[in-house]
């Protein structure tokens, strides 16, 4: 029997919205790899920044321009030490995750040529397949696609011979939104980089489930959102090697990214800023900055060993339950677990547990062709995060038998 | 014969007697399990209407001016929520579907399952009733 330590009580404390109620039961908040909530400390800096502190940045001369410049930049800097990398250049404001995939399909991307490969895999995201379909499509591509072994892993053998001197990136999922999957990115990087391809590494759960080091990782490219680190939406962040990045052209055109413009030339700005135009996200940047100031705060080693107990705990207690289907069994997973119940559809099985105040995802996760892999409609996904407790596991499990009763 | 509104009155009594959601629930369970449906040998893609989460499929008829509709979906609680949409709609004027107020899906707190995110494909199917008695105006 594993009980939830004292110290997760501590961090769930910390966030406002798990004491929340839903249908009069208590919010039972299993929808982590969607979205993550958000600590006190990020939803007081975004009220502090418009109460005291809002002006535009790069540009003003006066004052509150200039601490909102300062803050917008110290968080970039915050975030370039947190995942390892080497300059705060390198580090790249965007929306989040499909944002950063489609600046590199585009500026990348155009530094391609007809008959050059793009791998995939089986298990991607729709946003780490469709930017690179439109690529492909414009520009005479080939995009090839790693198949998966039926336990949710990367057949290797697979990936070895789709590689070759065509290849020019490899772009694949860190840690699979629907199966949990940890990829072996290591080898994949060591292997993709032996034939000349660069390497995206879409890092949008996996950031919020173990320290990230691009810089050991060696990767080319890496992406994530800040919504699925506790801080706001409509930020994220693109890694690039400061190398690469100089090659590509700029994504979009406007002001922030370019230094000198004329109707006859135009002259673009340095990094970060060339791929930065307009007015950014300020608010989003500098929460983002606030999320990874307070995971730093906690024992996240601790936290995040916690997280793969609760997995456990609650796969080994589902798996009690009859014709209970785990999709995604790999020895390297992440804290999700993605199932279906006999032949109950996953969506009754969902509205019946929000109606019990669990908020599970149900659906095909954006991972349509994952689904048809494995010939089912959609799963139910129950994702965990650190603020999770083993009693709501319990709840969880609770709420799922009797909805069970109910569609049986 | 019950008029639209009266028929979509009895719903809402009918729900009325449930505090709780899982009874509710239960009932719109029970509804999807008694309705005939389609079955999947008559299913064809022209039925088709695909939501995100779930699938529907429906048919529509036109005689002794009346319109009669059949469906199914792939989720029991879309069918049951199905079956109460076809017991207001079966046996009613074109007129009456396209420009009566449909009310009881509110009332009863359902609302949510005909909102475009929800994307189980219920909202597209009363589009399409209507679109399906447009035809016979």
């Amino acid at each position: 029997m594993i009980s939830t330590p004292d110290y997760i009580h501590d961090i769930r404390a910390d966030f406002p919205i798990l004491q929340t109620k839903i249908h009069n039961k208590p919010l039972v908040y299993f929808d982590n790899a969607a979205t993550t909530q958000k600590p006190k400390i990020v939803i007081d800096r975004i009220r502090d920044y418009y109460e005291n502190e809002n002006a535009n940045i790069h540009r003003g001369v006066h004052h509150l321009s200039q601490v909102a410049t300062q803050d917008y930049e110290n968080a970039r800097s915050r975030i370039q030490k947190y995942i390892g990398a080497a300059k705060s250049e390198e580090i790249i404001f965007t929306k989040g995750t499909t944002d950063g995939i489609n600046l590199v399909a585009s500026s990348f991307g155009a530094l391609l040529k007809e008959g050059d490969e793009i791998l995939i895999s089986a298990m991607e995201h729709h946003s780490n397949i469709v930017p690179w379909q439109l690529l492909a499509d414009s520009k005479k591509l080939q995009l090839k696609v790693i198949p998966i072994h039926k336990d949710g892993t990367l057949i290797m053998d697979a990936f070895d011979q789709l590689l070759s001197e065509k290849t020019k990136l490899v772009s694949i999922t860190h840690i699979s939104n629907t199966l949990g999957t940890i990829n072996p990115i290591e080898s994949i990087i060591s292997k993709s980089h032996a034939v000349g391809a660069k390497v995206l590494i879409d890092g949008a759960q996996s950031i919020q489930h173990g320290d990230i080091d691009v810089s050991s990782l060696n990767c080319d490219f890496f992406v994530f959102s800040g919504h699925k680190i506790f801080g706001p939406t409509g930020i994220g962040v693109l890694y690039g090697k400061e190398k690469l990045l100089e090659e590509m052209p700029p994504y979009q055109g406007g002001g922030d990214m370019i230094k000198n413009v004329s109707f006859e030339k135009t002259t673009f700005n340095e990094l970060p800023f060339k791929f930065e135009a307009g007015t950014p996200n300020i608010i989003g940047g500098i929460a983002l900055g606030t999320a990874i100031e307070y995971i730093e705060s906690i024992d996240r080693k601790s936290a995040f060993d916690y997280e793969k107990t609760l997995l456990e705990y609650a796969e080994k207690e589902l798996l009690k339950i009859e014709d209970v289907q785990v999709f995604g069994n790999s020895s390297e997973k992440t804290s999700l677990v993605s199932f279906n119940v006999g032949s109950i559809h996953p969506f009754d099985l969902g509205t019946l547990l929000d109606k019990q105040g669990i908020a599970v995802r149900t659906g095909h996760h954006c991972t349509q062709p994952l689904m048809d892999f494995y010939n089912i409609p959609g799963t139910i996904r129950a994702s965990f995060s650190i603020y999770n407790t083993v009693e709501e596991v319990d709840l969880f499990l609770d709420a799922l038998r009797r909805a069970i009763t109910v569609l049986s | 014969m019950s008029t639209f509104k009266e028929k979509q009155a009895a719903i809402i009594a009918d729900f009325e007697v449930f505090d709780d959601w899982m009874d509710k629930y239960e009932l719109i369970i029970e509804l999807g399990k008694e309705i005939e449906g389609i079955i999947p040998a008559k299913r064809n893609d022209r039925q088709l209407i695909e939501g995100c989460q779930s699938r529907v499929w429906l048919d529509s008829s036109f005689s002794d001016s009346v319109m009669n509709f059949s469906a199914d979906s792939d989720a029991i609680i879309t069918k049951g929520i199905i079956a109460l949409l076809i017991k207001v709609f079966n046996g009613e004027k074109p007129e009456t579907i396209i420009k009566e107020e449909l009310f009881f899906i509110k009332e009863i707190g359902l609302q949510e399952h005909l909102s475009p995110t929800r994307a189980n494909g219920l909202l597209g199917m009363v589009k399409r009733m209507k679109m399906d008695a447009l035809k016979h105006v």
